[in-house]
């Protein structure tokens, strides 16, 4: 096993003992608890009214527009923290460090023109 | 590797079990007793123990008693196997961003030394979208669902911008490796001035608070609950399976402060003071968790001093004014590093 | 969103030579239709919005009154003209001595008699305080439900120092029924002044906090401005009244318009406000509270001792040490208890500024010592009627504050 992978067995009991005390109140919840069930009070909160529309129904299209930018930007934003790290240690090498520092400017430009292009489209017009 | 497994185990028994939810549960009063005094009221003192009233400190005790005993509800539903999965959802990621977070020099005070830290809580704090997205969603309710949508949203677009401003972070230190981060903030620049995050990338502490404090679900933020308007994405949800959503509010308060003060305010590093060992290693720890409780305290005040926004104001000052000033401090920093490598600052 | 984005974008298919590849009616965004109330955080229980929701867009909204129906109108016709005026504080709970002093008044027209010059400093000066209670509770209800829970409080706090001075002056806090026909029922108590002398300071330094949490702050006031907007001409065809009339822009306010009491004799000014919207409303009624106060000082300085009701046993009862100790004060308080006011055969309409606006009461009288008909003109009714016009094509989180910006009060509403 790697050493870069043990690091990662504390993470795995934390998670196994942090299921099992959220599993542990849950229980016990369920064990102190009346369970007094009637139609009426499992039936959904809608304002005292019955539902008119089932909530599993198609959505707006706008919510997918959100979705879509956050994959766009997140993945872009991702390929930045490799290059971030790196970032000083290229600047310190005097061939280098023009080509990391227009690198830098290249990428942060394409990603402000898709901004500015999405920007531009009124995709960032909420209401 | 026992023993490994068995410091772990220790370590997560003392720095969550114990510091962690003493904490997020104590908050819960601390809550309630901030608001009191900003508005001029008592806050709760009712609960009594033997005839004690320490400020209704019991509170703590009588809510947790109160969850217990009351009925484990679950509404109609076609997704009654998601809707008691919500609450894990919720709290296992939170919890699990302290496994990163040192709170003192060494590895003692440390769950995880994780070489890639703070990705590993941007990736964890993004998992926190599905316990109130998929608890929603599964409690077949039309205020919760809008709910779930919105927190959708609110949280993926947070996200991007709460990423961009580590960037920052991660130029000057040259690591992602949270410990590594927190030793090389207690450099002096100018051989007086502590090298923290807040004083190198002011304009990164700001966005990050703001795209954090929206992360969390608080108000300004708290449109997901906007009890007065949706009545909240958590809705369906009582007795235990509702503190835990609650919990997980608070627990990601305490993850908030402990992020900000490991990344911008110096970690454990205590200013002007250099070394670690013995009495100053406690001191250390103090120190951290003093920072930790300035950002909750910080997240508190600006909770119960702001009105709430709306969506589409939301998303703009998301998308429109963090993601482009995020862009902008990396743009920034990076023509400032050329400076200072080149030798000119 | 533009409208480039829009997928089924009727400019797009109408260009010559665009043939849609998919078939685009099929990719509609389907409409939720919610029901908001009557069991919600924000309408109180009174009212339900059917709203049809396109993502968080209102698209229509369908508004139910009548949750508080009582009979109010009919449950009147039951008592004599004097046991009405305790069902008035039921009317706008958040200033019922202002209902108060409505019905009193319309009872008085119909009369015909003019009640002493202090009682008519006294109800002035109750109508004003109950003005500003009513003003505190909607600036704080509105902050309350955009998340700001502080200025609520605060607002409160200030409310609950009138609610001090009413309770002092009617020995209540709603249930006040403080006027009578012919006068009020009792003076001023002897240290009243003082008390408002102690409250006013902190009643301001409290105003100063609220302007410093809402009005200059950057979240309420893009969640206020241009939120819930009336036109002036929308605002009179609905029949508006009161802040939401003024906040268009027209100055009509009745104590001004049509002085009674003795507004006429007061120095105030009317705030109006320009763009018909929640932050004028909010600020119109700010403005009001500062007004009421200055009306309360002048009106101390300008009172002066006198009898408080007329001098008419077939109106107002008779001292009680009368009533032990001579016939005719017996006789005439039995039959004011048993028969009621012998109010004349006719009718009338009369109408004061109320909290919300314009507060009317049609009366009809048959001779008897009873209402024979009794019908109010509430000012939300008519400002419910516009609402729809002012929360359709705006985000659901915005009819929050429009809802509270009008101040609907279902007591008065729904009757």
């Amino acid at each position: 096993m790697l050493d870069s992978q043990i690091e990662y067995i504390p993470v795995l009991i934390m998670l196994a003992i942090c299921s099992a005390a959220i599993g542990g109140m849950l229980t016990l919840n369920f064990l102190l608890g009346p369970k007094r069930k009637n139609a009426i009070k499992n039936a959904p909160f809608e304002s005292g009214e019955k539902q008119i529309h089932s909530p599993k129904r198609r959505f707006s299209v706008k919510f997918y527009l959100v979705g879509i930018f956050f994959i766009v930007f997140d993945i872009e934003a991702v390929f930045l923290f490799p290059w971030a790290t790196l970032y000083r240690q290229w600047l310190r090498d005097p061939a280098f460090a023009w080509v990391a520092f227009g690198e830098m400017f290249l990428f942060l430009g394409i990603l402000s023109l898709g901004l500015v292009y999405v920007w531009r489209r009124g995709a960032l017009e909420w209401d | 590797m026992l023993e490994l497994i068995l410091l772990s185990v220790a370590k997560v028994m003392g720095i969550v079990m114990v510091f962690v939810m003493a904490v997020a549960a104590l908050l819960t009063w601390i809550e309630r007793k901030q608001s009191a005094l900003i508005q001029n009221r008592v806050g709760p003192n009712r609960a009594s123990v033997a005839g004690l009233r320490l400020g209704g400190i019991f509170h703590l005790a009588a809510d947790a008693v109160k969850m217990l005993t009351k009925e484990d509800f679950d509404p109609e539903t076609d997704n009654p196997l998601m809707f008691r999965l919500a609450p894990f959802l919720a709290v296992v990621p939170v919890m699990l961003l302290f496994a990163v977070i040192p709170f003192g020099p060494g590895e003692h005070f440390l769950i995880s030394n994780v070489g890639v830290g703070a990705l590993f809580i941007l990736a964890v704090s993004s998992l926190g979208v599905y316990g109130s997205t998929i608890g929603a969603w599964a409690s077949n309710n039309n205020f919760a669902m809008l709910g779930s949508i919105r927190t959708t949203a609110q949280m993926i677009s947070y996200e991007v911008s709460m990423g961009l401003n580590l960037v920052g972070i991660f130029m000057i230190y040259e690591s992602v490796n949270l410990q590594d981060i927190v030793i090389e903030q207690g450099s002096l620049i100018w051989g007086w001035l502590p090298a923290w995050g807040i004083v190198l990338q002011p304009l990164a502490f700001i966005l990050f608070m703001t795209a954090s404090i929206a992360e969390t679900k608080r108000a300004p933020f708290d449109l997901p609950e906007g009890e007065s308007e949706i009545v909240g994405y958590f809705v369906e949800f009582s007795s235990m399976r509702f503190g835990l959503l609650a919990l997980s509010e608070f627990i990601g308060i305490v993850a908030v402060g402990a992020t900000a003060a490991v990344l911008f305010l110096g970690g454990w590093q205590i200013p002007w003071v250099q070394g670690t060992g013995g009495w100053l290693t406690v001191a250390q720890v103090g120190a951290m968790i003093l920072k930790t409780l300035f950002v909750v305290w910080l997240q508190m005040a600006i909770r119960w001093t702001l009105p709430r926004f709306r969506y589409d104001q939301l998303m703009r000052l998301g998308w429109q004014y963090l993601l482009p000033l995020s862009l902008l401090n990396i743009f920034i920093t990076g023509v400032v590093l050329m400076f200072v490598e080149q030798g000119r600052i | 969103m533009s409208n480039a984005l829009l997928l089924n974008d009727k400019s797009r298919g109408s260009k010559p030579g665009y043939a849609p590849s998919v078939d685009e009616s099929d990719l509609h965004t389907e409409h939720m239709v919610l029901n908001m109330g009557p069991s919600h955080p924000a309408t109180h229980g009174t009212t339900k919005f059917i709203l049809k929701l396109e993502g968080e867009t209102v698209a229509d909204v369908d508004i139910h009154i009548g949750y508080l129906h009582r009979g109010f109108e009919k449950m009147c016709e039951s008592g004599t003209w004097a046991q009405v005026l305790p069902y008035t504080d039921r009317l706008n709970y958040s200033s019922p001595l202002c209902n108060n002093v409505g019905y009193v008044l319309a009872v008085e027209k119909l009369l015909g008699i003019e009640v002493p010059d202090r009682a008519k400093y006294i109800r002035a000066l109750v109508c004003e305080m109950s003005r500003i209670t009513d003003h505190f509770t909607a600036i704080g209800a509105g902050a309350l439900e955009l998340g700001g829970y502080t200025p609520f409080l605060y607002g409160v706090q200030a409310r609950e120092m009138f609610y001090e001075l009413v309770e002092e002056l009617t020995g209540a806090r709603l249930t006040t029924a403080f006027t009578r026909i012919g006068g009020v029922k009792h003076d001023l108590t002897s240290d009243f002044w003082e008390h408002v002398d102690a409250v006013l300071p902190e009643v301001e330094r409290l105003m100063i906090d609220v302007d410093k949490l809402l009005t200059n702050n950057r979240i309420f006031y893009d969640r206020m401005v241009d939120v819930g907007t009336i036109s002036q001409d929308d605002a009179i065809s609905y029949g508006f009244t009161g802040i939401c009339l003024r906040s268009t822009g027209v100055g009509y306010d009745v104590r001004k318009d049509y002085p009674y009491l003795i507004y006429d004799r007061l120095d105030f000014d009317v705030p109006v406000g320009h763009r018909g919207d929640n932050y004028d409303r909010y600020l119109c009624r700010v403005e009001e509270i500062r007004q009421s106060i200055r009306m309360m000082k002048q009106i101390r300085e300008q009172m002066e001792p006198g009898p408080i009701a007329v001098d008419d046993w077939g109106v107002v009862l008779p001292p009680k040490d009368a009533v032990y100790n001579s016939i005719e004060a017996m006789i005439a308080h039995f039959k004011l208890i048993m028969e009621g006011v012998k109010v004349p055969r006719g009718e009338v309409y009369s109408y004061t500024e109320a909290g919300n606006g314009e507060l009317g009461f049609y009366l009809v009288s048959d001779g008897s010592g009873r209402p024979y008909r009794l019908r109010i003109r509430p000012p939300c009714f008519a400002l419910m009627s516009g609402l729809k016009k002012m929360i359709v094509g705006k985000l659901l989180a915005d009819i929050v504050p429009t809802y509270d910006t009008i101040n609907m009060i279902g007591g008065e509403n729904d009757r």
